[in-house]
């Protein structure tokens, strides 16, 4: 398990770069994570980042259709905040584990 | 008496109403199963019909076949599930009351959620086969195509039998090849995920079969809508394939009854404790096969081991005991993979599918995650086995947890 100094604090991250402990997630945290992946963060993502940390947080299942249907984004807006794979990259930014397509 | 209604008359509710008339004492227990349709269809056998491998009458059968004396079986459409007051309501207005339900009514394709996907070309160049009609149509345009870009594309994930697309377009090369015309077909393989398969070990294997055949492979495409205009696949972020034939898995989709009684998730998909099989909050529903939500595939052999599972556990909640029989995910799919051979993969939550080889007695041992004669004929053999074993909730010689036994870490 590697460490990772980002916003000040130290994390631990696995080797794709997620976060190990959600609960280490800070906003600041989720800033500078959507920096490395080239994005500038607006209040628009904090909100996808939110239905995406309740969902894992309950346990549930997380698709992009979910994400399309949470009235926040729909699937195409969803890709324009989080360009080109939107689902892998707005995971990381939000300190969750990377979704595992389960089939 | 007490009631056992079971929704959906495929692999999985046919299964566990043999299962059950047997164990549970007719003076008891009545046991009612509902379906809407007549026919049971050897679903995996789908894949063979675009080729000619299997004819429609290969693959179909009475569902009254294989539902055993001692259980009422209802055709008609289930409406709606009141799982509040312990009811269910059939189209039509017929109720029926239960004790214990067991949903099973699987999942479906539903082309229409797609932009465009049951346009102009809708089974004139556009098809599936996931379905009966859509497999025996692309049959016949396949007879008379002399060759262009044939892609296919999955559409949505979960989808069930993941590997059934990996499937088909290695029996099409096979074809294309046998006809003479495989230098006049470019074949492309398009899926949302990241790669062939989810898993790293099984995603290698495929993804280098793949290149031996001359399959392209495009990952991480997240299909929007067809242009039929144009016979051009598009994605969400606004990438472009061109087809002469697409073939489509279409999303899959609970029944919408699962919906209108408020317990599915937003596939219609029926959230379950995915070990034990038992609802959440309604403690006498459980959940078989396709229907349910558990991360695992979408698979007959699924359903048969879970199957298992679900009765133990239904045995114990109907006495009042601790469910104690916990499911670890297992799945064994059979991968067809042209010129009379084909590869197994075996796998449950935890294990991703590992090479090696898949120990069954009297018949294997089978070679896991490698391409050969002896797996394809276990897969032409399961059609036998499926109709006259499985179905009927017969032992079969084989683990429902799964075993590491012969696997290679
Ligand atoms: C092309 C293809 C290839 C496949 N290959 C394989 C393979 O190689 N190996 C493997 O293990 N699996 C394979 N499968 C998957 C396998 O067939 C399914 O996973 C399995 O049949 C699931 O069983 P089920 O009982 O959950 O659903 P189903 O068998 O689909 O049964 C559901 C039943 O519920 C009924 N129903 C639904 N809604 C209602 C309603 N509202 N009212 C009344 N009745 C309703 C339907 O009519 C249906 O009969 C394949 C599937 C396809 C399509």
């Amino acid at each position: 398990m590697a460490q990772k100094t980002i916003a000040n604090v130290t994390v631990s991250i696995n080797e794709e770069g997620y976060l190990e402990n959600m609960s280490e997630w800070t906003k600041e945290l989720g800033s500078e994570l959507a920096k490395e992946e080239g994005i500038d963060i607006t209040d628009k993502h904090f909100e996808v980042i939110d239905f995406i940390r309740n969902k894992v947080e309950k346990g549930e299942t997380l698709t992009i259709r979910a994400v399309g249907k949470s009235g926040i984004v729909n699937i195409k807006e969803f890709y324009q905040l989080f360009p080109g794979a939107p689902l892998k990259k707005a995971t990381k930014i939000s300190g969750v584990p990377k979704p595992t397509s389960c089939i | 008496m007490k009631k056992l209604l079971v929704l959906g008359a495929g692999t999985a509710g046919t299964m566990m109403v043999n299962k059950f008339r047997k164990a549970l004492s007719i003076d008891e227990w009545e046991i009612t199963i509902v379906d809407k349709h007549r026919t049971h269809y050897y679903q995996p056998g789908f894949l063979f019909i675009p080729f000619g491998t299997y004819k429609k009458e290969d693959v179909i059968k009475p569902k009254t076949d294989f539902i055993p004396v001692g259980v009422n079986y209802i055709l008609s459409d289930v409406d709606k599930i009141e799982s509040e007051n312990n009811k269910v309501l059939l189209k039509g207005g017929k109720i029926l009351i239960y004790d214990y339900l067991i949903i099973a009514t699987g999942t479906q394709t539903c082309p229409e959620e797609t932009p465009g996907m049951t346009g102009e070309l809708w089974q004139k160049n556009v098809f599936d086969f996931y379905t009966i009609d859509g497999a025996v149509k692309l049959h016949n345009f396949l007879k008379t195509w002399e060759g262009g870009k044939l892609v296919m594309s999955i559409t949505e994930v979960p989808y069930k039998c993941p590997v059934a697309p990996i499937e088909f377009v290695c029996l099409a090369e096979a074809y294309f090849t046998k006809k003479g015309i495989r230098d006049k077909v470019d074949i492309t393989y398009v899926t949302p995920m990241s790669g062939v398969f989810t898993k790293p070990k099984a995603t290698k294997m495929l993804g280098d079969l793949f290149v031996d055949k001359n399959i392209n492979v495009i990952t991480d495409f997240y299909t929007e809508k067809i242009d039929n205009e144009n016979k051009k696949l598009i994605s969400y972020d606004g990438k472009e394939i061109d087809f002469d034939l697409l073939t489509v898995v279409p999303t899959n989709m609970g029944d919408e009854m699962i919906a209108r009684s408020g317990l599915g998730d937003e596939l219609n998909f029926v959230p379950v404790n995915k070990e034990t099989l038992q609802h959440e909050k309604h403690k006498n529903i459980f959940v078989l096969g396709d229907a349910s939500n558990i991360p695992t595939s979408k698979a007959g052999s699924v359903a048969h081991f879970s199957a298992d599972i679900l009765f133990e556990n239904f045995m114990s909640a109907i006495e009042n005991r601790p469910l104690l029989s916990k499911f670890d995910g297992h799945a064994n799919c059979y991968i067809e993979t042209g010129y009379g051979k084909g590869s197994l993969i075996d796998f449950n939550y935890d294990t991703e599918p590992l090479p090696g080889m898949f120990p069954l007695p009297g018949i294997g041992p089978f070679g896991l995650l490698k391409d050969t004669k002896i797996n394809h004929y276990g897969k032409l053999l399961f059609r036998w086995i499926y109709w006259h074993i499985l179905l009927k909730g017969k032992e079969m010689p084989i683990e429902s947890h799964m075993t590491m036994a012969g696997k290679e870490k």
